[in-house]
């Protein structure tokens, strides 16, 4: 690698590198610059680039390294006990899932009523008759009511933690609608049916005394508390703390920024949650009131204890202010009936019903939360437009 | 549209830590005030205290006076988002609201103040474009989000959205250190076109930048940390950059600081 023009001194070795000596910057200048040796920069870069070279034959000179597999006993352990484990639930999930639908089927199989949009339930004797549509209005409805109650107060709740009270009121508030949710359900039941209903009493007449013209609001005679309005309003006690704490914290992470830009533009404090809090927490608000929902669908305890069941030869009212029977409470209250393989089978096809809408509406949740997670999808297309700065 | 900004014996603190020491100083309507110095030399916390947004930190106080036109920003009675609608603000990153349109971003101050007329808010609306130089390239896609905008193009939405209200003082805490050069070009141009109309108060860490844009110069420091910040001198940008009073000025706008 001699210069092309033929000015390098005649006497430098041809390779330092190979010749055993420590090259001396002025060689590789010489090297390496060629026909503009007085490029300094150029020079400089270009010796660097040498460099390498020179160290790799250097570090062959010692011992071979040890490259070979390290001990992998623990690695082993720990990856063959989370793949147990988790090939264990789907195992798990797989087989009540299978159970579930060899119970099911059969019954569904004999069921001469429409199980989907009938109302009867019949399940036992020769000529099975069973429908869901009765046991899916007062789930979803009271579910749906006990969300309408839930999501402003715990919204509420929620904004004056993160953003009114201050911190030494916030922090007992906080823990304390988180303690609703370490109440047992046995107990929000009694609670709700010898304590609360009574309340709620006057609650019922006077809604249905204004409200009494449209069917869903009206009620029937007598002053039955066990009634669908009471437990929709137990149940969102009951999901008022996931429903919060989901809020509280989507609330809070609300970045500086946004805060600050409506605050600069002279917004009050409720004007600056409109602008800046309440759009960035709405996906997931959204997901935390499915979540509600989702727990709403499958209580089984306190609904169990607080709804009066209407007799079997009532026609059915459809009204808030009735009584009725939810999924859970349907085959908890008959638990006792499950002695033919055909009885079971119905309140088994019933209670994957309930699976099933419980299972889409978490699903629901999820997705969004993905969506709406800070650093998901949405912030993070902003960031990188904030980033990407051109004109 | 433009007011006098007169500031006497300012001590700016953070619960009992005090963080900006004896601040006085004089901003002329409708010029540049830049505000250099070291980072942590409490310019920005300054800043803040001249639109009273610093009282968004909890614990955070003032002694002293500001006054907007003989008006104590700091008197009784004086509500601070009173204030804000008064002394606009851009932050260092572009923070347009990202659920809101490009029209509705700029729209948005408008509305607080309570403007509901269609027509009225669309005149405002291109005026402010214009006004922050933005009006050619977002003009086709109003209804978009703003948040799709480019870096620089959002700090411009953000200052459209600031002089959207016809504030006096525009306060701008180093509006151009998430920007690339040639956005920061944009704003610079901006900041002169601005000053026709506002007062704007500008914290910068590049001097360059302070003095291209600013008519006057303030130079803080503090003594060390923990210590509270100072002015520690305020002159006309040239003086600041060619001969300045302090040695500590000097020194630091030659890079000798430290």
């Amino acid at each position: 690698m001699s210069s092309p023009d033929g000015t390098a001194p005649p006497d430098r070795p041809a390779d330092p590198a190979a010749a055993g000596a420590e090259p001396r910057i002025e060689d590789l200048v010489d090297e390496t610059s060629g026909p503009t040796p007085h490029f300094d920069a150029l020079a400089e870069l270009r010796a660097g680039d040498e460099r390498p070279t020179d160290s790799t034959t250097r570090e062959q000179t010692g011992p071979k390294l040890e490259l070979g597999p390290v001990g992998h006993l623990g690695d082993r352990l720990f990856s063959g006990l989370a793949r147990g484990s988790g090939g264990l639930v789907v195992a798990i999930v797989a087989f009540v899932g299978i159970f579930l639908l060899a119970l099911a089927i059969p019954a569904l199989a004999d069921n001469k009523a429409n199980f989907l949009f009938s109302r009867v339930w019949e399940p036992g004797g020769s000529d099975p008759r069973f429908g869901i549509a009765g046991l899916f209005y007062t789930t979803v409805i009271s579910s749906i009511i006990a969300m309408i109650i839930a999501v402003p107060i715990a919204i509420g709740v929620a904004l004056f933690v993160t953003y009114y009270a201050p911190r030494r009121i916030a922090t007992p508030v906080a823990h304390a609608v988180d303690l609703l949710a370490a109440v047992p359900s046995i107990v929000y039941g009694l609670w709700g049916l010898l304590f609360f209903a009574p309340i709620v009493l006057p609650v019922i007449n006077g809604l249905s005394s204004a409200l009494g013209w449209i069917p869903l609001f009206e009620k029937p005679i007598g002053d039955n508390v066990g009634v669908i309005f009471t437990i929709s309003v137990v149940l969102a006690i009951m999901i008022l703390p996931v429903v919060t704490a989901i809020s509280r914290e989507i609330f809070a992470q609300t970045p500086v920024a946004h805060r600050e830009g409506a605050l600069a533009l002279g917004s009050t404090k409720w004007e600056m949650i409109r602008m800046a809090v309440l759009p960035y927490g709405r996906s997931g608000v959204t997901s935390a009131a499915m979540l509600g929902l989702g727990r709403a669908l499958g209580e089984t305890v306190a609904v169990m204890i607080i709804l009066t069941v209407p007799n079997g030869n009532d026609p059915w009212n459809p009204s808030i202010f009735s009584g009725g029977e939810t999924f859970a409470s349907k085959i908890a209250n008959n638990a006792a009936e499950f002695d033919s393989p055909e009885k079971t089978g119905a309140f088994i096809a019933a209670g994957l019903v309930l699976f099933v809408v419980t299972f889409l509406v978490n699903s629901a949740a999820r997705i969004i939360v993905a969506r709406s997670a800070p650093g998901a999808k949405r912030p993070r297309r902003n960031r990188r437009a904030t980033e990407g700065a051109s004109v | 549209m433009a007011k006098r900004i007169e500031v006497s014996g300012l001590n700016v603190y953070y619960g009992d830590f005090k963080a900006v020491e004896d601040v006085s100083m004089t901003i002329e309507p409708r010029s540049v005030t830049a505000f250099i110095g070291p980072s942590g030399c409490g310019k920005s916390t300054y800043l803040r205290t001249l639109n009273r947004m610093h009282e968004v930190i909890p614990g955070a106080r003032v002694e002293g006076k500001v006054l907007l036109d003989q008006q104590d920003l700091y008197a009784t009675g004086v509500d601070p988002v009173a204030v804000r609608r008064v002394v606009g603000m851009v932050f260092q990153r572009p923070n347009p609201f990202p659920t809101m349109s490009i029209f509705d971003n700029v729209a948005s101050g408008l509305k607080l103040n309570g403007v509901k007329d269609k027509k009225k808010l669309t005149e405002v609306v291109e005026a402010s474009l214009k006004g922050a130089n933005l009006w050619n390239e977002v003009k086709d896609r109003l209804d978009k989000p703003g948040a799709g905008l480019s870096g620089g193009q959002q700090q411009r939405l953000c200052i459209a959205r600031a002089i959207a209200v016809e504030p006096e003082v525009i306060l701008m805490d180093e509006p151009c250190s998430a920007l690339d050069p040639i956005s920061t070009l944009a704003i610079e141009d901006l900041i002169e076109k601005l000053k026709d109309k506002f007062t704007v108060v500008i914290v910068t860490h590049n001097m360059q930048q302070a003095a291209r844009v600013s008519d006057q110069t303030a130079f803080f420091n503090l003594a060390a940390t923990g210590k509270p910040g100072r002015l520690i001198e305020i002159a006309p940008t040239k003086q600041i950059f060619s001969n300045p009073s302090e040695k500590a000025t000097e020194d630091y706008i030659t890079g000798r600081f430290g």
